[in-house]
């Protein structure tokens, strides 16, 4: 995509962009300048820190390469077949995101608790472990990467596809040596936002996994509860958190760009 | 991201819709509704901003309207949550004029941040606790012992909310006066530590835990959970302390409406949703 326009912008512009600008920095600065380094190195050192980092990567590592796994065939249906009801599916799939967070965490109580649904018929317990954590990120961050992977898919034209047909290539080489590497850009920016929704997810977790110290407290829970106990570890996860995340968006800029 | 030019017609409508459901959703979220079916207030109305424990929700709704009802000058506006969220939101300065909460700890935190003047909060109700358990009753629980079973699903209130500071305290008691390791197999029960007590109501009322432990006055009108009783000597008495803020907009009626609280009526009210009054008759 071209990154200017040819439309000239000029000193009006910036200054009424200014207050959302300012707006939007000011509370990641405020929380920059309410931290100090050397107590931020001390508080990550504590146990409820430590555990909930590496939680938090494992969790979201694990949802981002499931996401992959099982949402690129998903994407390739819908973006590639007019059946009916496709519409409705794809508006279905985005009903998670906007979802207020809660209510997706009763959701997913009701149907895979141990009354619900799936829990009834195979006695499975799943809320309060790690597979409801990865559960809670999959249900609320997966659409953006089935979004934004459909999106790449559509980018593909027509005529290469059936060209590399003409050719002899088979479905499979088709999509793997000409789909998705025009669609990767897509695909990576649908991953990476799904791996930072999945990092930065509350309300399911904590409603659909329950918060347990090492096994269920990822960084945002920790953060929330370390608010009203220990307010300075909750701001050195909060400025860890800040940092990966801003870290891997800079990462993927450069990777999509390159 | 790449979201310009490629949205084909499916998808700029599939866009649309979900945008749709966007509006409908702030929309929802938006509104007051208790709010709305009132009539709009003059601008002369007082705005009392009241903050209360989350477990005061029911019992202070009720005296805020009884409190309107006298007083139909005043708006009552009531603002819920854990005790220790509210005095760290004191603390930071939210505007508010009189901090109910569910244990000294917190209101301690509220005089310390110097919002409240020390020696002014008032007690103005008690509660106790009790193990809780679905109607189903899946893990066979029948007396406070039974919590210790190995292989139990309990969910708690985190240490941080006053119930789960309470919790504990209960816990340490039954490790004196039942058994030693009673507080060490009720936690390696522990399946989750809940940021409220409503969290631990509603896990163990779909059945998701086995029991929990809540305050008795969360069981009045509430038939979607079973009590377990835990017996006097093991309880606690729980003390809900009341101030006025000393930057309060309306220092009288911030005044009036703790009087009121403690006054025969507020205890009714109170008594009604299963607090024990102040001062028994």
């Amino acid at each position: 995509m071209s990154r200017r326009t040819a439309l000239r912008i000029g000193p009006s512009w910036w200054l009424m962009s200014l207050p959302l600008l300012t707006f939007l920095i000011l509370p990641l600065a405020a929380i920059l300048l309410q931290s100090r380094p050397g107590e931020i190195v001390a508080n990550l050192a504590t146990p409820t820190a430590s555990r909930a980092i590496a939680l938090s990567l494992k969790t979201s590592l694990i949802t981002v390469t499931l996401t992959v796994i099982l949402g690129t065939p998903l994407a390739l249906v819908l973006a590639r077949r007019d059946f009916p009801l496709r519409r409705t599916i794809e508006t279905l799939i985005d009903l998670p995101m906007v979802l207020p967070p809660a209510v997706a965490g009763v959701a997913l109580l009701i149907a895979f608790g141990r009354n619900g649904f799936i829990g009834e018929y195979f006695g499975l317990q799943i809320p309060f472990t790690q597979a409801a954590v990865v559960m809670a990120q999959v249900f609320v961050a997966a659409p953006l990467f089935i979004r934004s992977a459909i999106v790449g898919i559509s980018k593909v034209r027509d005529e290469l596809i059936e060209s590399a047909l003409l050719d002899g290539a088979t479905t499979w080489q088709t999509l793997r040596f000409v789909a998705l590497p025009i669609a990767r850009p897509a695909f990576i920016g649908g991953a990476v936002l799904t791996w930072a929704r999945a990092l930065g997810e509350f309300g399911a977790t904590i409603i659909f996994a329950g918060n347990f110290p090492g096994r269920t407290q990822t960084m945002p829970l920790a953060i929330y509860l370390g608010f009203e106990m220990n307010l300075d570890v909750a701001i050195a996860l909060s400025v860890i958190l800040m940092t990966t995340s801003f870290l891997v968006l800079v990462l993927v800029r450069y990777l999509m760009n390159a | 991201m790449g979201v310009d030019s490629a949205y084909s017609g499916s998808e700029y409508t599939s866009m649309r819709s979900s945008i749709w459901i966007l509006i409908v959703c702030g929309l929802l979220a938006g509104c007051d509704f208790r709010k709305s079916a009132t009539p709009p207030t003059p601008d002369n109305q007082a705005k009392l901003t009241v903050f209360a424990a989350a477990s005061l929700t029911n019992a202070f709704t009720e005296i805020a309207d009884a409190f309107e009802t006298t007083n139909p000058s005043v708006q009552v506006i009531l603002h819920f949550a854990g005790s220790q969220q509210l005095a760290q939101q004191i603390k930071l300065g939210a505007p508010a004029d009189v901090f109910a909460s569910a244990n000294r700890l917190q209101m301690q935190t509220a005089i310390e941040s110097g919002r409240i003047k020390g020696g002014t909060p008032h007690a103005f109700a008690h509660n106790k606790l009790s193990a809780i358990i679905p109607p189903s009753n899946p893990a066979n629980l029948h007396t406070i012992e039974d919590l210790a079973k190995p292989g139990l699903l309990i969910v708690l209130a985190d240490i941080g909310v006053p119930i789960g500071h309470y919790t504990h305290s209960f816990l340490d008691r039954a490790a004196l006066l039942i058994e030693d390791s009673y507080k060490e197999n009720v936690l390696a029960n522990v399946a989750s530590y809940e940021q409220n007590v409503q969290a631990v109501l509603t896990k163990v009322s779909l059945g998701e835990a086995d029991a929990g432990i809540v305050y008795t006055s969360d069981l009045t009108g509430n038939p979607s959970v079973l009590p377990v009783n835990i017996p006097d000597p093991l309880n606690l008495n729980t003390v809900y302390p009341i101030a006025t803020l000393s930057d309060s907009s309306y220092p009288e009626i911030a005044q009036a409406f703790t009087v009121y609280v403690r006054s025969h009526e507020g205890q009714r009210i109170l008594a009604k949703h299963g607090f024990i009054s102040e001062d028994p008759a």
